[in-house]
């Protein structure tokens, strides 16, 4: 770890002016992410601005019917707010599969969606890293990969984006809200991660001296027929291998409307419209499911240790757009199954 | 006379661990204490050609950076640096000594600064240049070029032969991956300054005396000027056998400075000490139609170090559970660029059993017999090594009362016949098999007129509970209340103990303080005969007993003394006796602790994802001396055979030689939702042979036995055998 500065802003304006003003700061809110990589020597900020105390806790109801979330709500509050509970299940199931209870309530929503990979390599200052150190080589590719990307990588990077509560973020279609030096803008949930490219050191596409502010929800949440499921190596505080979010709007037996996004196997939460658009005015079936499935995965690319996670992806599907379907979503404190 | 032993006595020392007033080596002050921070090699094999301190040293706080250029004087002969578990063969590590580098994450430079903060930011400065060298970590690649360092172990009968003619037979190759101990508490070490080089040392360990000797050979010291005190251990698993560097980089550090130096590893820099070594394990078995057995051949390649011939006993197990006419076992060692591996929880009989076990359920549905049966039919009431007959076996009733409390007898053999919902249910079991070892240990007890006792020994308790067993058995041979007693433990200063290990302790203990007790008795009774009237005038020392404060015939227990009576009349106000204490060598019986492992797992089919939902786990261990912390020892035992069955492994990049998970988010041992219902069950097993107070130990016994009962489980969920460790989804995934 070096030695950094330590400024508090406790405006957003002030938070966006002390970045603008030094390239190499990184704002922290929990630090459950930063702190790590810090004392890996992964980062190497020069100065910390603690953003913990900024006014943006709330979670309150938007004019249209949906909801906002303030950046610095920690995600233990998320996913038992009434409102997540009652309106956007998926949502609180997914902050719960996540972490553990000491990091979820430490750790932030705008945190969260800023959380950088786990790949080992990354993390190993001994190993080159093109995302740690651009352009000095990719170590998983032909290393240990067994956690690694299968959809959306590069010959630069197959690492993966580690949470959860984005993917369901992105099944929900969220948006979030960012303050820069230029003023506010919205980004699409599903824009706001990066593809690894010839960039990997690029995680998402927030400006350099921009801030989440919210995060915020349109007003259907898909409360009836949703499910979210995490598969892991052990059965509570892994990262996923594979992790599904699936939502349904349903007429009877049939799909009106539905989500389908995928954790632990890309650069980013795995949102995939052609795979939905299969299933729109289709009856909830395994087959159908099946094609669902075949579609997000037909461009899958698995490396040394992961080809099972596509075919563990394609069960997942089918099995998390049963339970959607069913209305019987997966518990997050009895890991059965169901 | 056991109004304490037996008990379900809660830990003496719980209400210190619990109110954070137990101190461990990381914790305790001294005055000028300096912070030292490590500097790990980032290369597997080869040399440091040039190492750059000036960037660190100009660090404000820092106070100095220690390398192998730059350090106090060290032993330069191997003898030295060996430590009481040190291998026969080979030359131990020593930390800084020259610019080898052995092993990736080996210790190569100590900064040392005011604070903790700055070591660990200086240490980032240090600018070191290597020159690399060709490594292998990689078992598979070196497992043609194992070797064996011990004599071989004597063949019985002819087992190729045999093996060829039988009319069944299994063979199969099983494979333990490297595994880490993650202890809780991270190897620290304070060493506290004490002028004219003499220095108190807080060390995480598992055996002060070990260390004192080991730091007082490296560095040239003699006994008196170095103590070494570690009161509780936040578990060690065996990690702490062997003095650890960080206890030669606090003491150097120390001596460097001339002043108090603490060193504290992070968990990351953890998976650069001791580890269970990979293994290949090839079991073959021959058996008759009956199932009876007529070969056993057990072949293992286990990892050790470039400079260190580790070695345990892999094989062998079967010779102590199953009766064969012949049996052969190898037990070779591939040398990898890694560290020593070290012992860790039933060093041997964890991975070799889990190989034994898994093959004999190989072997029971190659017969098409029920699991328990087959092992029944095989049983053997003699050790066939050595053709002794065990002191105890209480293995029957361990396979018996473990069957009937799970409920062995409604299991369906047939492989996926057994469903819930979308999970196919499996039911396994296995047998475990453990050493009954003691050692030579001594007990100070010192009695104090108001009915106060202090019993002292160097041991070392790991969170085992010896402060507790230490006190019952005290409690009973001095006739007084548990609150009367405190017992004081790990201090090199203190009587003589062995490292803790080998499940020996509470026998070694447990002997010592009711010999040391005698005497104290002795001496009560000289003082008890010297009082007018003296009902005891004509007893001897074993005609009496220590009871409610008295001293009581054994004989009419109206005929007694009062203690305080006996001592008050003596004008004696304590009574202070040592005595070491050894066993009888007996080698007329094998000795040996027994289990029955049975678990239930829950596989999702399509899925792969694997539930450990039912283990109950029966041990035959002779007197079980507190049976509330050896429930937990036997519950720990299983939640490690989980992890080990499931979760455990270390993984390496072999381009790197490099650990990819060396931290404790990925490195994946059970967490709370893998474990369900656990069911422990003490067998009644009486021992008069293998010690007076027939004691076996709990330390290890618990694992032993776990994985393969859980493979298989598996087995019989899925239908699939998996032969390598851990079983992961992806493994079992329906195809």
């Amino acid at each position: 770890m070096i030695n950094f500065q330590y400024v508090r802003a406790s405006t957003v304006a002030e938070a966006v002016n002390l970045k603008a003003a030094n390239p190499a700061a990184k704002f922290i809110a929990g630090g459950t992410n930063l702190i790590d990589l810090m004392k890996e020597h992964v980062e190497r900020p020069s100065q910390l601005i603690d953003i913990s105390r900024l006014p943006l806790r709330r979670i309150e109801q938007t004019a249209d019917g949906g909801v906002r979330i303030g950046a610095m709500v920690p995600n233990t509050d998320l996913a038992y707010h009434p409102l997540i509970e009652a309106h956007y299940p998926i949502l609180s199931s997914a902050v719960m599969a996540g972490a553990s209870q000491q990091l979820r309530n430490m750790a932030s929503v705008g945190g969260n969606l800023m959380q950088r990979t786990r790949c080992a390599y990354f993390y190993d200052t001994a190993t080159p890293c093109n995302k740690r150190e651009p352009y000095s080589g990719c170590s998983a590719i032909g290393g240990q990969t067994r956690g690694h990307a299968i959809l959306g990588a590069s010959e630069s990077c197959i690492a993966t984006y580690p949470s959860d509560m984005s993917v369901a973020l992105a099944a929900l279609d969220a948006r979030v809200l960012v303050t820069g030096p230029s003023g506010e803008r919205t980004i699409p949930v599903s824009d706001f991660h990066r593809l690894p490219g010839d960039q990997p050191h690029l995680d998402n596409n927030l400006g350099p001296a921009e801030i989440i502010t919210a995060v915020e929800l349109p007003p259907r949440g898909f409360a009836t027929h949703y499910s979210y499921l995490k598969i892991r190596d052990r059965l509570s505080y892994a990262f996923a291998l594979v992790s599904v979010a699936a939502a349904l709007e349903m007429d009877g037996d049939t799909v009106k409307e539905a989500r389908l996004a995928l954790g632990g196997v890309a650069h980013k939460p795995w949102r995939d419209i052609r795979a939905e658009a299969v299933l729109h005015g289709n009856v909830a079936n395994e087959a159908s499911f099946r094609t669902a499935a075949d579609v997000v995965l037909r461009e899958a690319r698995p490396h040394t240790h992961n080809a099972f996670k596509v075919e563990l992806a394609r069960r997942a599907i089918v099995r998390t757009l049963t339970q959607a379907a069913r209305g019987t979503p997966q518990s997050q404190s009895n890991k059965k199954i169901a | 006379m056991n109004a304490h032993v037996g008990t379900p006595a809660s830990r003496v020392d719980g209400p210190a661990k619990v109110t954070g007033q137990a101190k461990y080596a990381g914790e305790f002050a001294a005055e000028g204490l300096a912070h030292g921070f490590v500097v790990e090699a980032t290369i597997t094999k080869g040399r440091i050609r040039r190492i750059d301190t000036v960037p660190a040293l100009k660090v404000k706080g820092v106070l100095d950076v220690l390398t192998h250029e730059r350090r106090p004087a060290m032993a330069d002969d191997d003898q030295a640096w060996k430590d009481d578990v040190a291998p026969e063969q080979g030359s131990p590590f020593r930390p800084l000594y020259d610019d080898a580098v052995r092993f990736s994450g080996q210790p190569v430079a100590l900064v040392l600064a005011e604070d903790w903060e700055t070591a660990r930011y200086a240490a980032t400065l240090i600018d070191i240049e290597y020159q690399q060298e060709a490594f292998s970590t990689d078992l598979e690649k070196q497992r043609a070029h194992a070797f064996v360092v011990e004599k071989a172990e004597q063949p019985r009968g002819d087992a190729a032969k045999a093996l060829a003619s039988a009319s069944v037979r299994h063979e199969g190759e099983y494979f333990v991956p490297t595994e880490h101990h993650n202890p809780m508490e991270l190897f620290a070490s304070t060493a506290s300054w004490d002028g004219n080089g003499r220095l108190t040392v807080y060390d995480k360990t598992q055996g002060v005396q070990n260390v004192r000797n080991y730091l007082c050979g490296a560095f040239r010291k003699k006994h008196d000027e170095l103590r070494v005190i570690s009161p509780y251990v936040g578990g060690a698993f065996g990690s702490g056998l062997r003095p650890q560097y960080q206890v030669v980089l606090a003491v150097a550090g120390a001596l460097a400075l001339k002043r108090s130096v603490r060193v504290v590893l992070t968990r990351q820099q953890m998976y650069g000490l001791g580890h269970r070594p990979a293994s290949i394990e090839r079991i073959s078995l021959g058996a008759r139609a009956d199932g009876t057995l007529d070969a056993v051949a057990h072949e293992a390649i286990a990892v050790t170090s470039q400079f260190e011939a580790f070695s345990r006993n892999d094989t062998g197990w079967a010779d102590l559970l199953y009766k064969s006419p012949a049996a052969k076992s190898v037990h070779r060692l591939a040398r990898l660029d890694v560290s020593t591996p070290s012992d860790m929880r039933a060093p041997g009989a964890a991975t070799g059993v889990y190989a034994l076990e898994s093959a004999m359920d190989e072997l029971a549905v190659a017969l098409k017999l029920d699991p328990v049966e087959l092992r029944l039919r095989c049983y053997s009431d003699r050790d066939q090594s050595s053709n002794l007959p065990y002191t105890s076996k209480r293995l029957r009733e361990c396979y018996s009362q473990a069957a009937d409390a799970f409920g062995w007898n409604r299991r369906n053999g047939e492989p996926r016949s057994m469903r819930d919902g979308s999970d196919l249910v499996g039911w396994g079991m296995a047998s475990g098999v453990w050493e009954a070892l003691q050692m030579p240990a001594a007990i100070r007890i010192v009695l104090s007129a108001n009915g106060h006792a202090e019993i002292s020994c160097a041991a070392s308790d790991i969170g085992t509970g010896t402060y507790t067993i230490v006190a019952q058995v005290a409690a009973d041979a001095l006739g007084l209340p548990l609150e009367n007693l405190s017992v004081r433990l790990g201090d090199s200063s203190l009587p003589q103990a062995p490292v803790e290990g080998g499940s020996w302790m509470a026998a070694t203990t447990a002997h010592a303080v009711v010999h040391t007790a005698r005497e104290i008795r002795g001496e009560l009774l000289k003082l008890a005969k010297a009082v007018a009237n003296s009902p005891l005038k004509n007893a001897d020392v074993d005609d009496v007993l220590l009871v409610d404060g008295k001293i009581t015939s054994q004989r009419d227990a109206s005929q007694s003394v009062s203690i305080a009576n006996a001592m008050r009349h003596g004008k004696v106000d304590r009574i202070e006796k040592e005595e070491i204490h050894h066993f009888a060598d007996d080698k007329s019986h094998a000795r040996n602790t027994h289990s029955a492992v049975f678990a239930e797992v829950k596989v999702d089919e399509q899925l792969g994802v694997i539930r450990v939902t039912r283990v109950v786990s029966a041990i035959a261990a002779g007197r079980i001396l507190n049976t509330k912390t050896g429930h937990s020892q036997i519950m720990g035992g299983v939640v490690w055979g989980i992890g080990m069955a499931l979760h455990e492994e270390t993984v390496f990049d072999h381009r790197f030689g490099r650990i990819m998970n060396a931290n404790i988010a990925e490195y994946h041992v059970p967490v709370n939702a893998d474990i369900h219902d656990i069911k422990v069950i003490f067998v009644d097993e009486p021992d008069e042979l293998v010690n007076p107070l027939g004691i076996k130990g709990l330390g290890e016994i618990g694992i032993v036995g776990v994985a393969a009962a859980i493979a298989n489980a598996v087995y019989h969920a899925t239908g699939k055998r998996v032969r390598d460790l851990p079983i992961t989804l992806d493994k079992v995934m329906a195809r």
